[in-house]
């Protein structure tokens, strides 16, 4: 199984480096590939001549946007700056490789990562959401990790839109059909419906690995005369996009004129392939390993040359195919999933055989690690690619794009929503506030979201110890010891909008205190930068001001981003997306057992607020419900978001608080609600003290989205030492009410009895209402 | 590299004398809850072993575990390729013969088993046509087969509920005669997730010996990463069945 016989003897007009050199006029179809006139003469200027059909294709893919994050580099520089030694301690790997490996302690490594899918999954929602997770588990699988969980954060365009159904029900069953094949438990997410994503809807998609310390993997070719191996799905022509303009090498017209731009996922061929790879990670047989993902070959050959001696030879004609038609330029450019390239020592090739031919993975030998410090791709031995594989991988075009504060951001932050029109009739009376709280928490962004997450496999593997809905999710990594870790995602478009500088600190803020919530210790950040077109200076400065929010906000937090992803031009025509930068928070709980749920349980416990409430209701979930956006978000106090996670944790690793919940979008309100419904447990809450202390009416109370906030559930021997603790602390805390288990209702002061039933129907009825 | 199925020493063996009993668990390509059923084997005090599909003896385990996933991708028809794997001819073998050998199917597994004709009928798409994954109550019609002695006939179990490909259907002789035979094991209670005919959620052969269900009891074997009901530990009741029987015999 060393070549593949039917691609000998094709017929090709081979575009050979030797043919460029003497035709240096020949028209290149650079433009259609979506290179700029300035990347092709930088193109042309590096190789000294006019580049050769393959090499245009490798260039162009890897010069893309998605690739090389030309536009935001220079930004995203701030995450690896503002980082501090005590940030660095439990950094194995940060930014740059596959993804970022934290330090847990005992021996045991986390790697995890956040990706957005956005495009395919429009257009093609199922094949999109699906290999968006079959990417996100690659990048993990490439750090020698075995992946644990998967996560996906989704926005969809209005609920009631006759698309979004398309979109919702073929990205939902994509994730759940790929990820329930790869026995991942899938713990958390997000769900959000605005017409801002209608023909841009965010299909994010996070995988969390493990590993000793030891099996670290990086993705880098070294050592001479090791050889390359591509293993795997064979390469197919999915996935392909622009590169059907480079048929102009083929004398053959027959082939298919239209090939998918989408990826098509095989989920079995996927959890193959880890099995697969965690036992060559066993035996120590691979050197460096990369995943096949973006730009395919293009990408793996030149990333794993350029990070490793700087050499590598490949036969092109040597890559197994599902599709022999296809040209050199389209092999180094397809897509195609569930394929890896390794790097193997000679005295290895027989035992990494035998794994392939134990797990039936198929494979074939490209070439071999070179200390030229060039990247050769020879087709039947003639070269068509001879580059500097640093020139592809690392050193694209970096743009300075020009980004302003946007004329209309004033206007925006100047209307706010208290005694707007939208804020006629705010509801006053018992009976209307009743009514207000139901409406909210059956609203398509408060709503149950367990139409899509009862689609998920969430037990598999047998270490979830929390899911959703609970705050975050928790999956156990050592069983002996009870060692996890807890991962949230959050982001909030219309806060962003608003203020995108804070806006970003507030989607950091609230997975950090979703973390926190559920007893475990922030260590890490991953973020999915889904933005509009950068070359909108409104656009550029949302997302240059995001990224600085957000780096500021980690680095006075001391959680270190490891990794991420930006996702560029999410807009349809001139309209953007809101700026939504999507933000991953991990961390660790020294035993899963203490972990603490969002539901109230036990009979009698006082419950408490944690933090203070003012007047918030700009860009909140109960402005969304009456139409207005405007005004400016939450105000951000990340030494309070700090102590109020110190105080989360403290709490439940001395068994102090049986439950707790964040406050975040849809306020006190909506928590109380999520607590109650958690194991259909009431309560009875009083919170005149608090609108005498905060200064609030009750309306405000209830929907405010201040930040820094948390109702617990305290058991009476432990409010003693709960209150001294927040007291000993000087944060502000308030005993609310008290957990009613037999009543089947919540009662507030001040507003009419809520059934728990009528809350649970309200709740439980708006997805399958829309969706069946 | 250290073992990553994350299944290290576990907590403490709930019946220490019966780790001498061995159950195998097989793994085929695609298979997912194969680590999960090693654990609960443990859990109960027996002694999980590997199995692979491409093997071609028993390793002279006591019982069989065919646990869940997507084995071959369910491509063609879930189990229908598994079923040719050359353990899986010993494992019918074995069954079949006067030894009776415990077999257990879960989700895959117990499609499988419907694929080898080792129990009758078989699983088509949930009538839903979803993937479903929930805490499913049901109820213990029989417990005189050798996966289900320590419970009460008639008791009800919560264990989750997992599959897309999960609804039972026989022709109505067949499910006459299942009934007529109390090979009927385990029907859902309080709601029938998936359309199965007569609300059947699991069978067994004639001699008891091979039982099928869809549910996965696997995964309700430990406080605080099962169901939320019950310490959400019904589950580890088909372990101790068969190693309490294993044991006994043994004796």
């Amino acid at each position: 199984m060393t070549t593949s016989a039917e691609t000998v003897g094709k017929k090709f007009n081979i575009d050979t480096v030797e043919n460029a050199a003497k035709t240096p006029d020949t028209e290149l179809p650079w433009a259609e590939l979506g290179l700029k006139q300035n990347e092709f003469d930088e193109v042309v200027k590096v190789l000294g001549r006019r580049p050769t059909g393959a090499e245009l294709a490798m260039y162009s893919v890897m010069w893309s946007e998605h690739c090389s994050y030309k536009s935001s580099k220079n930004h995203l520089r701030q995450f690896g700056e503002k980082v501090t030694e005590e940030m660095k301690k439990d950094m194995l790997v940060g930014i740059g490789e596959n993804a970022g490996v934290t330090n847990l302690g005992d021996g045991w490594a986390v790697t995890f990562k956040i990706e957005s899918h956005n495009s395919p999954s429009f257009v093609e929602p199922y094949q999109g959401a699906a290999t968006g997770i079959g990417g996100i588990v690659r990048d993990i699988i490439s750090m020698g990790a075995r992946p644990v969980a998967v996560m996906d954060p989704l926005r969809f365009g209005a609920i009631d839109h006759p698309d979004t159904a398309r979109v919702m029900h073929g990205a939902v069953a994509g994730i759940g059909g790929y990820g329930n094949s790869l026995g991942l438990p899938n713990i958390g997410g997000e769900m959000v419906f605005d017409s801002v994503y209608q023909g841009n809807p965010l299909v994010n998609a996070l995988a969390v690995g493990v590993m000793r310390h030891e099996d670290i993997r990086l993705a880098n070719a070294s050592g001479k005369g090791n050889k390359v191996v591509l293993f795997g799905a064979r390469t197919g022509g999915d996935g392909i996009g622009g590169a059907s303009v480079l048929a102009s090498e083929s004398f053959d017209d027959t082939k298919p004129s239209k090939r998918p731009a989408v990826q098509v996922g095989d989920p079995f061929a996927e959890k193959v392939l880890i099995e697969c790879c965690l036992e060559l990670f066993k035996g120590s047989l691979v050197e460096g390993i990369q995943d096949l993902g973006a730009a395919g070959i293009s990408c793996a050959t030149s990333e794993l040359a350029s990070n490793g001696d700087g050499g590598m030879q490949v036969e092109l004609t040597s890559v197994l195919l599902r599709d022999p038609t296809l040209t050199p330029g389209e092999i180094l450019m397809s897509e195609s999933q569930e394929r890896m390239m390794a790097v193997v020592t000679p005295e290895n090739i027989a035992a990494f055989e035998a794994v392939m031919d134990k797990w039936a993975v198929e494979y074939s030998w490209l070439g071999e690690v070179t200390d030229t410090g060039r990247l050769i791709i020879t087709w039947e031995g003639e070269v068509i690619v001879d580059v500097d594989p640093r020139t592809v991988a690392h050193d694209g075009p970096v743009y300075d794009r020009p980004f302003a504060r946007p004329s209309w951001q004033d206007s925006v932050q100047a209307d706010t929503f208290t005694g707007s029109v939208q804020d006629a009739g705010r509801p006053s009376t018992s009976g209307e506030l009743a009514a207000a709280i139901t409406e909210l928490i059956a609203s398509p962004n408060m709503c149950s979201k367990a139409w899509i997450t009862k689609q998920y496999d969430r037990y598999v593997g047998g270490n979830t110890a929390m899911a959703f809905p609970d705050d975050a999710g928790v999956v156990r990594v050592d069983e002996e010891t009870g060692l996890g870790v807890a991962l949230a995602t959050d982001a909030n478009g219309r806060y962003t909008y608003l203020d995108p500088y804070h806006g970003a600190q507030l989607a950091l803020a609230e997975a950090y205190r979703n973390v926190a919530t559920s007893g475990a210790v922030p260590m890490a950040v991953s973020d999915c930068l889904n933005f509009g077109s950068p070359e909108d200076p409104d656009v550029m400065w949302q997302l240059a001001e995001s990224i600085r929010g957000l780096s500021d906000a980690c680095m006075e937090l001391g959680v270190p981003v490891t990794g991420g992803n930006v996702s560029l031009y999410n807009q349809t025509g001139t309209v953007p997306i809101h700026p939504s930068p999507v933000v991953a928070v991990l961390g660790k709980l020294d035993d899963v057992a203490r972990r603490t749920p969002s539901g109230w349980k036990e009979d009698g416990q006082a419950i408490y607020l944690l933090g203070t409430t003012a007047a918030e209701l700009d860009g909140s979930e109960w402005s969304n419900l009456r139409g207005h956006l405007g005004g400016l978000p939450p105000k951000v106090d990340l030494s309070l978001e700090r102590q109020l996670g110190e105080i989360l944790i403290n709490a439940s690793r001395d068994g102090m608080i049986d439950a707790a919940h964040d406050l975040s979008e849809g306020g006190l309100a909506a928590a109380l609600v999520e607590s109650a419904l958690r194991y259909g447990v009431g309560a009875r809450i009083a919170l005149e003290e608090l609108l005498e202390r905060d200064g609030v009416d009750l309306f405000t109370a209830l929907f405010s989205e201040s930040q820094g906030r948390a109702i617990v559930s305290v058991p009476r021997s432990e409010e003693v030492r709960f209150k001294d603790m927040c007291t000993a602390r000087g944060f502000a805390h308030l005993r609310i009410g008290v957990v009613d288990a037999a009543g089947g209702k919540l009662e507030i002061n001040g507003v009419d009895e809520l059934s728990l039933d009528a809350l649970n129907e309200a709740h439980e009825a708006t997805l399958p209402k829309y969706f069946g | 590299m250290t073992e990553l199925p994350l299944i290290g020493g576990a907590p403490v063996a709930v019946e220490p004398h019966l780790a001498g009993a061995k159950i195998g668990v097989v793994t085929f390509p695609g298979t997912l809850d194969d680590r999960d059923a090693a654990r609960a084997v443990r859990l109960a005090g027996g002694t999980a072993v590997a199995l692979w599909h491409a093997d071609t003896h028993l390793a002279d385990v006591d019982a069989v575990v065919i646990p869940g996933g997507f084995s071959y991708g369910d491509y063609l028809r879930a189990g229908a390729i598994s079923r040719f794997a050359p353990l899986m001819s010993r494992i019918i073998d074995a069954a079949n013969s006067d030894a009776k050998l415990p077999v257990l199917g879960i989700c895959n597994g117990f499609q499988i088993l419907t694929e080898s004709h080792l129990l009758p009928g078989s699983m088509i798409k949930n009538d839903h046509l979803k993937f479903l994954c929930r805490d499913q109550v049901l109820r213990v019609e029989n417990n005189n087969t050798l996966w289900t002695s320590d419970y009460e006939a008639g008791q009800e179990i919560t264990v989750p509920l997992k599959n897309q490909d999960g609804q039972y259907i026989a022709d109505d002789k067949t499910l006459d005669a299942l009934e007529a035979e109390g090979r009927v094991v385990f029907r859902y209670v309080g709601w029938n997730p998936n359309g199965s005919r007569r609300d059947i959620a699991g069978i067994s052969n004639a001699a008891g010996n091979v039982v099928g269900l869809m549910p996965h009891p696997e995964h309700a074997v430990e406080p605080g990463f099962g169901p939320e009901s019950n310490a959400g530990t019904d589950g580890l009741g088909f372990f101790t069945s068969v190693l309490n029987k294993i044991v006994g015999g043994a004796q």
